[in-house]
């Protein structure tokens, strides 16, 4: 197990009870780190229901949740997007 | 099986040249089959009732008259489409949007429908339904909704990220702050600071084909929909959930598109026709008017927006702020986050803060379109820029390079950019002849960037070859602008083979597994990846024939330019199998040969672009044409550069008609003034200049190819680039758009009276 | 169906008989009851030219003709444009210079475009984007569509010469 990494959130996914606008968490994927981050802060699961897309060193990732995380990424949580 | 998403840089073949399209010769002998041309037999015809108001309760709807008329079949309210939504206020949001339930909250909102024998007798049955309307007070501007005395629209609208939570429901539906720095800090630092405010009106996707669908329901619950949408899988999920159906026994079937522009990802009256079909048993085709397409489908959001920003004398912008109130119609929605997210993405600011108001009104519930929000937030930001640097003394464009972001720069949406192309485009366009085109009298010249995400999604793509070794590509996205050629084209790339080999067709949901919606860019992202892989997967089938078909071991065998080639000591010798001649004996080798992948596509790269306008304004009138224009912009690779060349056109031209002509215009009364093509007036050919082009290429590192999505961007810069040019021509500057001649007339009379 | 009334016309140059109500429009008409559905509706006001056609060599839209005005005339719509298997250098055009995207207007657009160039068969840019102003689309910023016009008639001139 690599060290914890630090995760930061977009201000719009900071909510009363939740992680404020980062936390520190062990997690080598995607739904690794949202189920820690519910573990954590289950009211942050409305975020969720929302949609919450990923950043990893800048690349967002919208639906896949198996990517994995590399130790050293930087992670921000932002909104769930969409186009027409 | 997995592959490898990562760019690969190489030599290619087929990708990059021009090919036509598969469905041409459809398309100009006018066989093809748009959601409006199928029948069925027995078909009915549906039509919908619309409120005549802005805002009524429903006290009751008498449809006895209607249902007695010979020739009518069904006739359906909210009774007839229970709620089923479980808790999921965003699909009761849908239900609600597509039949009214005890309210209308917009004019053209869906009342009733019926669905009749023919056109004269569904018309004359709408008039038999009696509906007795309480009219309630109603809002329709943005700014009016937000203030204490709006009548508050739905009393279960409590504001969503203000802290405390505001204890009283109001029409703003939530508030979004984005940005990082400290804003107060570096206005302090800035040598000239500019503050203003911008409106722009709604306006609508404009796509030329009204909605249109045939759905027939049969008694045991299975049902088919035939539609043109974006994404007819979605199209199936939603009906499905709002009318009860399961899923697999729902087949829908995706017509040709005739437009879509964000404003097909949504379901409007298709619920509804499933409804009337499911009531009457017999099939049922239902076409909006134009009227409809306008009062009750698709718009954007109109906006006001403030801006602040402040710069030192050297051109570096020390601080940004934007507040921006975005309506998202009569249901909550994202547009002013997605602004904030938007607003300041192609620069470097070092303390910027956005905050965004999404506010409930009167009107159409907003559906996406071309990168949706980020137009308006643009044109105050690329405006406002323009001002700070005339006031400076610097030019536009270097203006915007001094702050440009770039890889490693920091997004205003909170993560730090990878390889993004804004500098290039903008490098691109200070370079350009364009910029050393002469001006004329009364003419003035423009320039603005453009930002938007593009995203991937769910994907699912189906490669079989035949035995004469033609190859069917099968795809789930909905094909809206070409993108059948730009598949075949990537199959035809990995396999070796040519273009004219493969067949690109679109499936419908029971022929393939889930496709996310054509939107956000990301047909030839994400079809393009699964096509890459489909075909890599095709072609260790392939060598594994190939291998069986000469007795040698599988991992002697390399495919190289469309054939099977025997590598290693002791087969040297061995001539090349071609796809064809491999192809030709897969009966007897193990059965047919296809490839296939599933994928959820992410990492679409982000899109940048910067736009050139010359614009002449006749005083006179204060008429603005546009007499020349130019798109540069990232693709990040182009596969078919005559369709990437299209989409540039095509968002800019909407861009324009954005900035001098479209607008909803609403009457006091809270209805809609013209919901119709005379009134609502996008550009026509007489109205535009060849529309110039330049295809950029910075590779996206999550694609093998480095494709990035390309559909919508262009519409983003040319709202900025219009008024700027504006700006440059007259000496006014614009703040509300459309820039419509009456409007530019009174800004430079109310200048000219002031001077 | 009441206040049916029998037209008998011709369509791209066959006899053609079909009854409609007396208010239904010739659009209408040739998309529901003749079967030609290449004639398309973006509008029915007459704004938008998506379902032009040619009343005895003239163009119109065909929302704004009723069914019953048909009556011994000729009518022409674009699946009469290619002829003994070809197309019509102006559809081929179209294919080669990406001059359609979602491809709902392009019926519309080839029948004016032909009108054009049957009075006209050297335009230059600005007539070209006149005759066209009646049709709208939405996708292509009328750039490729202005191109493919152009080399089209330049091939039928070349052809018109041989």
């Amino acid at each position: 197990m690599t060290g914890k990494m630090r995760v930061r959130l977009s201000s719009t996914l900071q909510l009363t009870g939740g992680p404020g606008s980062a936390f520190e968490v062990h997690a080598e994927t995607i739904s690794e780190l949202m189920a820690s981050l519910v573990d954590r802060y289950p009211s942050f699961q409305q975020m969720l229901d929302r949609g919450v897309a990923v950043s990893i060193d800048g690349q967002i990732f919208r639906d896949d949740w198996t990517q994995a995380i590399p130790a050293t990424a930087e992670v921000f949580l932002i909104p769930r997007i969409e186009g027409g | 099986m997995g592959h490898d998403q990562k760019y690969v840089d190489k030599k290619y073949e087929v990708v990059g040249t021009r090919f036509n399209r598969p469905d041409g010769i459809d398309k100009v002998t006018g066989k093809a089959r748009y959601g409006a041309d199928a029948s069925a037999p027995g078909q009915l015809v549906g039509r919908v009732l619309r409120s005549p108001h802005a805002h009524a309760q429903i006290l009751k709807i008498n449809t006895k008259k209607a249902e007695k008329l010979p020739g009518v079949k069904s006739v359906v309210t909210f009774e007839d489409m229970p709620d089923l939504t479980g808790g999921d206020q965003g699909l009761a949001d849908i239900l609600e949007n597509c039949m009214a339930r005890g309210r209308a909250l917009y004019d053209g909102h869906a009342v009733a429908a019926v669905a009749a024998v023919d056109e004269q007798t569904a018309a004359k049955a709408l008039k038999l339904i009696d509906v007795k309307y309480k009219k309630l007070p109603h809002v329709t501007d943005v700014d009016e909704a937000m203030s204490e005395s709006a009548p508050v629209i739905h009393d279960r609208i409590i504001t969503r990220g203000v802290e405390p939570a505001p204890t009283k429901p109001s029409n703003i539906s939530a508030r979004t702050q984005m940005g990082y720095g400290d804003v107060d800090a570096g206005f302090a630092e800035a040598d000239v600071i500019v503050e203003k405010t911008y409106k722009t009106e709604q306006t609508h996707q404009g796509y030329i084909e009204p909605h249109a669908c045939l759905a027939s329901v049969n008694p045991d619950g299975t049902a088919e929909l035939w539609v043109t949408t974006q994404g007819h899988f979605v199209f199936r999920n939603v009906c499905a959930s709002l009318l009860g159906f399961d899923i697999a026994k729902l087949k829908v079937t995706s017509s040709e598109i005739g437009g879509g522009f964000g404003g097909k990802t949504h379901v409007w009256a298709e619920p509804v026709a499933l409804a009337l079909s499911r009531k009457a048993n017999r099939p049922v085709k239902l076409v909006m008017g134009r009227d409809e397409v306008f009062r009750a489908t698709g718009p954007t959001s109109s906006t006001s927006i403030d801006v602040k920003m402040g710069a030192k004398k050297d051109g570096t912008i020390t601080a940004a702020v934007a507040e921006m109130r975005y309506q998202g119609g009569a249901f909550p929605g994202n547009w002013a986050m997605l602004a904030c997210m938007t607003a300041f993405a192609c620069y470097d600011i070092k303390n910027n803060k956005s905050i965004g108001w999404d506010v409930i009104v009167n009107r159409p519930k907003v559906a996406a379109y071309r990168a949706p929000s980020a137009p308006m937030a643009a044109f105050a930001v690329e405006s406002t820029i323009d001002v700070l640097a005339k006031e400076i003394g610097v030019s536009p464009i270097d203006m915007r390079l001094k702050n440009v972001a770039r890889e490693g720069t920091v997004a205003p949406y909170g993560p730090t950019y990878g390889p993004i192309g804004i500098e290039h485009t903008l490098q691109a366009v200070k370079d350009h002849p364009h910029m050393r085109a002469k001006l004329k009298k009364n003419q003035g010249r423009g320039v603005a960037c453009g930002f938007w995400f593009n995203i991937g999604g769910q994907t699912c793509t189906d490669l079989n070859i035949g035995v004469d070794g033609t190859v069917n590509l099968t795809l789930g996205t909905v094909d809206v602008g070409g993108s059948r050629s730009s598949m075949a084209m990537i199959a035809a790339e990995e396999l070796g083979i040519p273009y004219e080999q493969v067949r690109a067709n679109i499936a419908d949901t029971t022929s393939l597994g889930h496709n996310d919606m054509t939107e956000g860019s990301r047909g030839t992202f994400s079809s393009g990846m699964a096509t890459v892989f489909a075909a890599r997967d095709a072609i260790s089938v392939l060598k594994q024939r190939a291998a069986k078909m000469w007795g040698v071991p599988e991992e002697d065998v390399v495919w190289e330019n469309g054939q099977a080639v025997a590598t290693g000591t002791g087969h040297g010798n061995l001539p090349p199998l071609t796809l064809k001649e491999i192809a030709a004996k897969s009966g007897r080798t193990g059965g047919p040969i296809a490839g296939h992948n599933e994928v959820t596509a992410d990492g679409a790269g982000m899109g940048f672009a910067s736009h050139i306008c010359d614009v002449e304004v006749d005083p006179e009138t204060g008429r603005s044409t546009i007499v020349r224009y130019t798109v540069v912009q990232d693709a990040g690779k182009a596969i078919n550069p005559d369709y990437v060349e299209g989409q540039f056109q095509g968002g800019a031209t909407q861009g324009i008609g954005w900035a001098l002509n479209e607008e909803y215009i609403y009457g006091k009364d809270g209805c809609l003034q013209n919901p119709g093509f005379l009134d609502y007036r996008i550009p026509v050919c007489s109205d535009l200049p060849f529309i110039d082009t330049k295809i950029l290429e910075v590779p996206n590192p999550l694609h093998p190819y480095g494709v990035r999505g390309v559909g919508e961007t262009s519409i983003v810069p040319p709202l900025a680039a219009v008024g700027n040019a504006i700006a440059n021509a007259t000496g006014v500057r614009m703040t509300h758009a459309p820039m419509s001649p009456p409007r530019v007339l009174a800004a430079i009379d109310d200048r000219e009276n002031a001077g | 169906m009441s206040n049916a009334t029998l037209v008998s016309t011709t369509v791209n140059g066959d006899p053609v008989q079909f009854a409609c109500p007396t208010d239904e429009s010739l659009m209408t008409a040739l998309r529901n009851r003749v079967g030609l559905t290449g004639v398309k509706e973006g509008c029915g006001t007459g704004d938008c030219g998506a379902c032009s056609i040619t009343l005895d060599g003239d163009l119109v839209c065909s929302c704004l003709v009723l069914g019953v005005e048909a009556e011994g005339r000729e009518v022409a719509t674009v699946e009469g444009l290619s002829a003994d298997g070809e197309l019509h250098p102006l559809q081929q055009k179209f294919i080669d210079h990406a001059a359609l995207q979602c491809g709902i207007c392009t019926p519309g657009f080839l029948v004016a475009a032909k009108a054009l160039l049957d009075r006209n068969p050297n335009p230059n840019e600005t007539e070209i984007r006149y005759a066209l102003a009646g049709n709208l689309c939405r996708c292509t910023g009328y750039d490729k569509i202005v191109h493919a016009v152009q080399a089209a008639a330049k091939d039928m001139r070349k052809k018109k010469r041989r």
